[in-house]
């Protein structure tokens, strides 16, 4: 009766061997790495980037213990710390920056273990040192901004149409545009209507002005957080990139937030002050009177005519653009790529507030036929977006800049246009800072309580419960396995709770292999044979099991669901290890039961202590 | 080896009114403290900042007090944990300072004072994130209850789904009474721990309530009354219970004993209900199914099993 069929003992033998393939990684330890991505998105981490990663390397004296080209980035790794240093430097210089040369830790499990998808636990920011802030982005002035805009639309629509408004203002999120007589009111909410249908439109009437009031409907108001938040998180990721981090992780939470994590940061003010920066945007007029082949070179050369400064457009042509700031990108409310009315060519389309529109206006007027150009700067760089000519006055607001680019290129500068600024503020809401030696330390308190606890509990079930003891302890260190091999393979975040957490499933998983000792010895004491003691207690225990872990996963549900940050990994760890550990406190020691006394046909007494 | 071997039931239900009147007053005790004292919240729900630091030699405490008072944070706590040298920071939420900047801000002033300062670890959670924290720690402990009373009341008949849901409660509002008594800081991972102890501890009302329910059926009592099929249910699951709550136990002292800082409440907490849930769930639980008037009836009409099966358990 204590005899497991053959598949059983095969799919035991297979969970055991594929739990230690799984651990297997987790011993291996890490290898300091230099990680090479490309920052933007035309670039790409190919096998002639390898090459150049690997010529650098050489030219650098550098014998890196390997190079790979994985999901999007180069990866080099090294012996020592000190290599990795030299490396990150040398390839830094080399490549310039257009890409992100990071510090990083590598496995150190063989080739044959990753590319099986087998990795090492994933260590949260707690264990392995770093920076998690959580950042809430002002709807209520994403909202404002998007209203400003269409304050500008409606000024702009109207005067074309040639439609008389005694005033329009924006207050708060919401658009007043006054009218002296219903009838042009009329005409006016017609057109509006037709041009703006994101817009909720009412009528009012106020001492004497005819007034209409526009409110963005529910949907666009959606429509807009989203967009808000999606621009924040690119301009963000934009950021990390140049804080050389390996592995950042910037992602949505819930409506209006976002997590930013940066593995391995130390210097969380810097990291802030990337983070919080606003990129700032200028138009200048270029001096065009200079731009001839001579004073270009000069400049070059280091001397600049007076008033004016030499910056670089992105495909490296210089350009001489004077020291008199026309606007600023705060007077930017969007830029959208888009294709001209008329030709057809692609363009960008930006809308300017009601400052920038007037003095856009005014230096147009004055300047036709001359360049202006866009500059971006950023970590105190300057660069030319784009410096296109000037073919008439422009008014309203509503800039195209055409001609001479693709449709990629259109999308590429509108998108610098935006992400120069983000598209509304945020704010750190919460920030939790690790140093690394705390790190570390929680790795060794976690792995030590663990091991002490796991010694005290063994030694104890085998002195009580001697042979039966050993396969209760044995049946632990397979759930340990377990847990361990599927943290890793599900690559969940192990957080130092996390740790507690499979310190403490293991505390209670013996309770499992308890119950069923106890039964046993029961059954033995209640006069029935070996054999049918080791069947009873197995079975009478199980519904006992079962039941006591249901309860506990009730409880690691409801952590997981309304948790957050370290103690969700604790409630991961909870969940999981219940699981395992019911099917090794149950199966696992049962099969060893079944091999050790299962085939014995005259059971005197069990070994149970 | 055999702890137990207890040949006689031991009449635990012949004491229950003591039992309930420990249990009233230790009830009292911790609502008593909670009302009055209230619990000493971390920063995950009240919001603010939680420094580490630690320094080459110990500190001068008072000194580091100075130096925070200077800049405008009197009323920040600092305190040694663990090491010497090791300082803990807390600085409460201050109107209009929202920036995160504030802890660079303190390290800067301290390095000032000692260039050896070394930053461990920094919490800083906005006073609306702690709030929903709160409210999130509040909904699982809610979640919780509900599942596991839903759960009992399925698995078996309702008077032992109230008899544990109490008991175990009652073991909640003690560890947080003793987290209220002594003023510890009462953080996220301490809430986990409560949460995981009310699904451990309530294991532990499962495992004796199963027993009373075969034990009901067992033809051995069937001329038993009510407390005495208690009493040898609780005396048979005895030895389990201590050498598991025992196993548990030595898992959560080593991370009491090497856990630190960050895992000591935590620990902590597991320790107070890992001892309270052996009383609660074995001598709170049992006398509240009793006098629910719970009775053979009951559990044999709902379990309808075939005669020769019930034949077997002795």
């Amino acid at each position: 009766m204590n005899r497991y069929p053959l598949w059983k003992y095969l799919l035991i033998a297979l969970a055991v061997v594929v739990g230690m393939v799984y651990t297997l990684p987790n011993f291996y330890g890490e290898v300091p790495a230099v990680q090479v991505s490309p920052l933007r998105s035309n670039l790409k981490a190919d096998a002639a980037l390898m090459a150049r990663v690997e010529q650098t390397l050489q030219k650098a004296a550098l014998k890196p213990e390997g190079v790979v080209l994985e999901s999007g980035s180069i990866k080099a790794r090294f012996s020592t710390t000190d290599d990795q240093l030299k490396a990150k430097d040398a390839v830094q210089t080399a490549l310039g920056d257009d890409y992100v040369v990071a510090l990083n830790l590598l496995s150190r499990s063989p080739q044959w273990l990753t590319s099986i998808g087998a990795l090492p636990m994933y260590l949260g920011l707690d264990l392995r040192g770093g920076v998690h802030f959580l950042m809430q982005v002002d709807m209520k002035s994403a909202l404002a901004k998007k209203m400003e805009t269409y304050a500008n639309d409606i000024r702009g629509s109207l005067r074309d149409q040639r439609i008389q408004y005694s005033g329009i203002a924006r207050n708060g999120q919401r658009v007043t545009v006054n009218f002296r007589d219903d009838a042009t009111r009329q005409k006016a909410l017609q057109s509006i209507a037709k041009a703006m249908p994101d817009l909720d439109l009412a009528l009012t009437e106020d001492s004497g002005e005819f007034r209409i009031n526009a409110d963005l409907k529910i949907d666009a108001q959606r429509r807009t957080q989203e967009f808000a938040l999606q621009q924040n998180i690119n301009t963000l990721r934009n950021r990390v990139n140049e804080l050389g981090v390996a592995e950042p992780i910037i992602q949505q939470q819930g409506l209006d937030r976002v997590v930013v994590q940066l593995p391995g940061v130390q210097d969380t003010a810097k990291a802030k002050d990337i983070l919080g920066r606003t990129a700032t945007l200028e138009v200048r007029m270029v001096d065009d009177d200079r731009m001839d082949p001579a004073s270009l070179q000069q400049a070059q050369a280091g001397q600049l005519p007076f008033g004016s400064e030499l910056y670089y457009e992105r495909n490296g042509q210089p350009v001489l653009v004077k020291k008199q700031v026309v606007l600023t990108g705060e007077r930017i409310n969007d830029a959208q790529p888009g294709f001209d009315g008329q030709t057809g060519e692609p363009a960008v389309h930006i809308n300017l507030d009601g400052t920038g529109s007037r003095i856009f206006q005014q230096v147009t007027r004055e300047n036709v036929g001359k360049r202006m150009a866009i500059l971006l700067f950023e970590r105190g760089k300057g660069e030319v977006v784009t410096a296109p000519v000037i073919r008439t006055e422009i008014g309203g607001g509503r800039v195209q800049i055409s001609g001479r680019m693709t449709t990629q290129e259109a999308r590429d500068i509108s998108l610098l246009l935006r992400a120069g600024a983000l598209a509304a503020p945020m704010e750190i809401v919460e920030e939790r800072t690790v140093g690394p030696s705390l790190g570390a330390d929680n790795i060794r308190i976690g792995f030590n309580s663990t091991l002490y606890g796991f010694a005290a509990i063994a030694v104890f079930m085998i002195i009580y419960y001697t042979v039966v003891g050993t396969f209760s302890v044995l049946a632990l260190g397979a759930n340990l396995l377990f847990l361990v091999a599927l943290l890793s393979m599900l690559q969940a975040t192990l957080t130092l709770p996390g740790m507690a957490g499979i310190a403490l499933t293991i505390g209670m998983a013996i309770d499992a292999n308890v119950l069923i000792n106890e039964r046993i010895r029961e059954e033995l004491r209640n006069g029935n044979t070996p054999h049918a003691a080791i069947f009873a207690g197995y079975d009478r225990a199980w519904g006992t099991i079962l039941d006591s872990n249901v309860t506990t996963l009730i409880a690691g549900l409801a952590l997981f669901a309304f948790g957050s940050g370290p103690v969700k990994g604790f409630a991961v760890v909870l969940c999981l290890g219940i699981l395992t550990s019911i099917f090794s406190a149950v199966m696992v020691s049962r099969c060893m039961m079944n091999l050790y006394y299962g085939g014995r046909r005259k059971l005197d007494r069990i070994a149970i202590g | 080896m055999e702890f137990f071997r207890i040949k006689k039931d031991i009449p635990f239900m012949r004491f229950a009114r003591m039992f309930n009147i420990i249990s009233l007053i230790t009830f009292l005790i911790a609502v008593g403290s909670l009302a009055t004292k209230g619990l000493n919240f971390g920063v995950d729900f009240t919001g603010g900042t939680v420094m580490e630091v630690s320094y080459a030699q110990p500190p001068q405490l008072d000194g580091i007090r100075g130096t925070l008072a200077k800049i405008g944070f009197g009323e920040a706590s600092v305190q040694n944990f663990g090491a010497a040298r090791d300082v803990l920071i807390r600085l409460p939420v201050k109107e209009g300072v929202t920036s995160a900047k504030l802890s660079e801000q303190v390290l800067a002033e301290l390095r000032k004072d000692n260039a050896q300062v070394e930053m461990r670890r920094v919490e800083f959670v906005g006073p609306q994130v702690g709030k929903e924290l709160f409210e999130s720690g509040a909904l699982a402990l809610l979640f919780v209850c509900i599942g596991i009373v839903a759960y009992l009341a399925l698995r078996f008949e309702w008077k032992f789904g109230l008899a544990a849901i109490i008991a175990n409660l009652h073991d909640v509002i003690i560890i947080v009474g003793v987290f209220s008594i002594f003023q510890w800081e009462f953080s996220l991972p301490v809430l986990a721990a409560v949460l995981a102890i009310l699904g451990y501890s309530v294991n532990e009302s499962v495992v004796v309530f199963d027993r009373v329910r075969e034990c009901f059926r067992a033809r051995q009592y069937r001329n038993a009354t009510v407390p005495q099929v208690l009493d040898a249910a609780i005396t048979q699951t005895m030895s389990r219970t201590i050498i598991t709550h025992g196993s548990t136990q030595m898992m959560v002292l080593a991370m009491l004993l090497f856990g630190g800082e960050t895992l000591f409440y935590f620990a902590l907490a597991l320790t107070i209900g890992i001892c309270f849930g052996i009383y609660s769930s074995v001598l709170v639980a049992s006398p509240i199914v009793m006098y629910l008037g719970v009775s053979r009836d009951d559990l044999v009409k709902i379990e309808k099993k075939p005669e020769n099966e019930s034949g077997a358990v002795v």
